[in-house]
């Protein structure tokens, strides 16, 4: 697989405060993304996932460290023909309708007159945002800038798109939506670096998974592989459970036992404890109802990561 | 193409915005309103509405120039508007000539309309064109292009309320630094004269730019003192270019 985007030892430091003290928020960044893969590159607020697509896009310019977009230098202007880039809560100039605004980005792309009309049905299309094309952007909700700021995202046909925050600000309808044209988008060979921090989502779409914690890469790899060695507890349920049984079982188990109306609920730590556990019952009488191994949820793994790092 | 683009939808933006329209109702009726002064007096009429057209046009041409140049590229930042612009492939610099040219354009119509209109009524009531008038309202409407360029500058550095004191700063000393370096030369001491000459050095002259009341005298213009003030303002307003891209390639947008 041909690598899209290589970021080799990428530093961004900003000035803040009175003195102008040099803040560094992007830690010697190392990356690779390959073609027809959906990124996903999750990290809680301010850890410097915006800057780092900012970075990409050309919006600030980095301390130290290089990053390629299809082997060309992010220098170059020429490696932009072929990115589209959605901003984190998009905002477009007020007095422009849509298709106006769409219709300039197709010439800042410098497309024809016919590609970019062509183009921008097909997008307004696919955003569903044909209804609304001709109205000035300042009457837009959130949830119809965020459609746009994908349309024009698209508009020059990119190999590659950066999305900032993609889900944020969207209903459930919009969220779904905003999932399948993802995956459509991959569908089409596209390759798509997305920031995100709600993390259902992430899970649904990713390949591949990076993980940024206070400027600095946590963990970089493929969801089920990053979350396969991690096997948090087994929910076991039992019913007729005889009522001394019980207490052997909370022995056992992680967390209280919980008695629900149609019998009880057993979390434990591993398989050697539900042998245990499964023995006791099945001598004493009790049926099982089921044996489910809870695999590490991908937010169990993030707020590891983020507090390990805390420490 | 691409600087047309960003200069095209800049002119969009700001003939749709309400202010525009706010400033350019009020300048044309003041302009309108001089006729009603100038029918006050007896045998100036034509002289009263030229001068104070011209001076009106020139004014509110100032305000739109500064009002709308001091937030051309800090509004974009701040809105974050600019995000989705400078992710595309496009130069810096042809973003910022774009604004630029936007701007210029979005004055030449206004101040245009300005100038007819002042044509007009003193074509009206004197009976006569007066084609240096429009020669007036052209080298002015250079001065509001160097005007344009300082808010421009400013404004790719500075929040719009700074920008627009110093544009504003900018205007006004420069409306009066050829009269100021006179005064200097003759009266002041050594100290003084060198201060001001060193202001009048550095800032641009716009009383160059200001021979309408030539124009209302009738008295006649000496074309190669003309020249030389449009290439002194094309060259000042080049070099402002120039310090406004230099700073605008450097900066982050946070």
């Amino acid at each position: 697989m041909e690598p899209v985007i290589e970021i080799e030892g990428l530093c961004k430091d900003f000035r803040a405060g009175f003195w102008r003290r040099r803040m560094r928020v992007l830690h010697s960044l190392d990356l690779v993304v390959h073609q027809g893969e959906i990124f996903g590159y999750l990290g809680p607020n301010g850890a410097g996932k915006t800057t780092t697509l900012k970075l990409l896009t050309g919006l600030i310019l980095p301390t130290a460290g290089s990053a390629h977009i299809m082997g060309r230098d992010l220098t170059d202007v020429a490696a932009k023909q072929h990115i589209g880039f959605l901003p984190e809560n998009p905002y477009f100039y007020d007095y422009l309708t849509g298709r106006e605004f769409l219709d300039f980005c197709g010439r800042l792309f410098d497309l024809t007159a016919s590609d970019r009309r062509d183009r921008i049905s097909r997008l307004l299309r696919l955003t569903e945002m044909e209804e609304a094309a001709d109205r000035q952007l300042r009457k837009y909700s959130k949830g119809m800038l965020q459609r746009l700021g994908l349309a024009q995202a698209l508009v020059n046909d990119p190999l590659l798109v950066i999305l900032d925050e993609p889900m944020s600000g969207l209903d459930p309808l919009g969220r779904k939506a905003m999932r399948d044209i993802i995956l459509q988008l991959k569908a089409e060979g596209r390759t798509i670096f997305f920031s995100s921090h709600i993390l259902p989502d992430v899970e649904v779409l990713c390949d591949r998974v990076g993980i940024l914690v206070a400027g600095q890469l946590r963990d970089v790899g493929r969801l089920d592989q990053i979350l396969k060695t991690e096997t948090e507890s087994i929910e076991l349920t039992l019913t007729h459970v005889p009522a001394e049984v019980v207490a052997t079982l909370q022995g056992l188990a992680q967390t209280p036992v919980l008695e629900q109306p149609d019998g009880v609920l057993i979390r434990l730590p591993d398989e050697q404890r539900l042998d245990m556990a499964l023995r006791a019952a099945l001598a004493a009488g009790a049926r099982v109802i089921s044996v489910v191994p809870q695999r590490v949820t991908l937010e169990a793994h993030f707020l590891r990561e983020v507090q390990g790092a805390a420490r | 193409m691409r600087i047309s683009a960003i200069a095209l939808n800049t002119f969009r933006e700001a003939v749709r915005d309400r202010i525009l329209y706010s400033i350019l109702a009020f300048a044309l009726l003041l302009i309108g309103a001089s006729a009603i002064l100038a029918s006050l007096s007896i045998g100036q009429e034509g002289r009263i509405i030229k001068d104070l057209g011209l001076a009106s046009s020139s004014l509110f041409g100032a305000f739109i120039a500064i009002f709308l140049g001091i937030g051309l590229v800090f509004k974009e930042i701040e809105r974050r508007t600019i995000y989705a612009i400078i992710a595309k492939p496009i130069h810096r610099f042809q973003f910022l000539l774009g604004k630029y040219i936007g701007l210029v354009l979005t004055l030449l119509v206004t101040v245009g309309m300005m100038a007819l209109l002042v044509v007009g009524l003193a074509w009206a009531i004197d009976g006569y064109w007066t084609p240096g008038l429009l020669a007036a309202a052209a080298l002015d409407f250079i001065a509001l292009m160097i005007v344009t360029a300082v808010a421009l500058l400013f404004s790719t550095f500075t929040t719009p309320t700074l920008s627009a004191i110093f544009a504003l700063g900018v205007f006004l000393i420069g409306r009066l630094s050829g009269d100021l370096k006179i005064f200097a030369d003759q009266f002041a001491g050594l100290g003084l004269r060198i201060i001001v000459n060193g202001i009048y050095l550095v800032l641009p002259d716009l009383s160059r730019f200001q021979i309408g009341s030539r124009v209302v005298n009738a008295l006649p213009l000496d074309s190669a003192d003309v020249t030389w003030t449009v290439l002194y303002g094309l060259a000042y307003i080049l070099m402002l270019l120039f310090l406004a891209i230099g700073i605008f390639q450097r900066r982050d947008f946070k």
